[in-house]
């Protein structure tokens, strides 16, 4: 068991073996993102009841909520892709982490420009310097500085090693922005989900959540699966497999 | 859980939001649009990169 588990990751660390096996769960992970995302947004639109402080602009919890906490999630996908890389030189973890870092900037932003919007009518101001808020702006630099990285390091090699460096210190924010709303209690309200705790919401409003959360998350899945093979055609491009892949392609 | 029924009496009353429309559609708007980009960029890049190496392939038959 375990020899083939070991096998099954070696395997895995090669571009043409990952393309092979990544292109099976596509349609998978597209018709179960697309069921997920339209069960829950419809749900949170239509069914879930208003809040009976902040009314319908509640409803913007379905998107911000998951786009924070995926933020954060795509954040350590990254940072443990880029340290295999660097320790054990695979190149597909290197590829997944470059990959990463466009989504998850993307979810930060979104998590970011939701919570805003949502401010404006719940706090009275589209931004204040709350500890959450200026810990998720960091998260969101953070993004953004690996990826100029990658685009001012010619070298494909040097660029992971520098992003996988860059990300993993800036590991140290995930517990900040985790812990912000508990070592400083200013406006952001805590925690949505915890794992030992029951959600301070009824099941009505918390179970469409739960759905778009997880629709979100295999959306991310697909989209890094996407993402990641463009990275490998790009740079196995002069392998047999990908001008043969290229020329079957019609 | 309780009586899950729609929460709104008319599509007027829903576009309205309460007081709220603004807020809930442009945030969700803006969602949609970001996911729509995230969806599309990878499939583009996949057809770009495609017939650049097809392109260089037949370059190098013809040389």
């Amino acid at each position: 068991m375990y020899e083939k588990l070991k096998r099954f990751y070696h395997q895995l660390g090669s571009p043409r073996y990952f393309y092979h096996i990544s292109g099976h769960f596509l349609p998978w992970l597209a018709v179960l993102a697309s069921l997920l995302l339209l069960v829950g947004i419809v749900w949170a639109l239509l069914f879930a009841p208003p809040d009976y402080q902040q009314g319908h602009s509640f409803r913007i919890i379905y998107i911000h909520v998951p786009m924070a906490i995926l933020a954060q999630s795509v954040y350590m996908l990254m940072a443990v892709a880029g340290a295999i890389g660097l320790i054990w030189k695979m190149k597909v973890a290197d590829m997944l982490a470059k990959a990463s870092a466009p989504l998850g900037a993307s979810f930060t932003l979104l998590a970011l420009v939701t919570g805003a919007i949502w401010g404006k009518p719940t706090w009275g101001t589209w931004w204040i310097w709350d500890a959450r808020l200026t810990s998720m702006l960091v998260l969101f630099f953070l993004y953004m500085g690996i990826i100029a990285l990658h685009g001012a390091i010619q070298n494909v090699q040097n660029a992971a090693r520098a992003t996988a460096v860059l990300a993993l210190v800036g590991v140290v924010n995930i517990p900040i922005i985790k812990y912000s709303v508990q070592w400083w209690n200013t406006l952001h309200q805590p925690a949505t989900f915890k794992l030992t705790e029951k959600p301070a919401m009824p099941p009505e409003m918390w179970v469409p959540l739960l759905i778009t959360l997880l629709g979100f998350y295999v959306l991310f899945a697909l989209l890094l699966l996407m993402r990641t093979r463009c990275e490998i055609i790009d740079r196995e491009r002069s392998s047999k497999w990908v001008r043969q892949l290229v020329i079957a392609q019609r | 859980m309780g009586d899950i029924a729609i929460q709104f009496s008319s599509l007027a009353d829903f576009l309205a939001m309460g007081t709220h429309g603004f807020y809930v559609w442009s945030a969700y708007g803006i969602s949609a649009v970001v996911v729509v980009g995230n969806v599309l960029a990878p499939i583009l890049r996949r057809r770009e990169l495609i017939s650049a190496i097809r392109r260089s392939e037949a370059r190098k038959r013809s040389v």
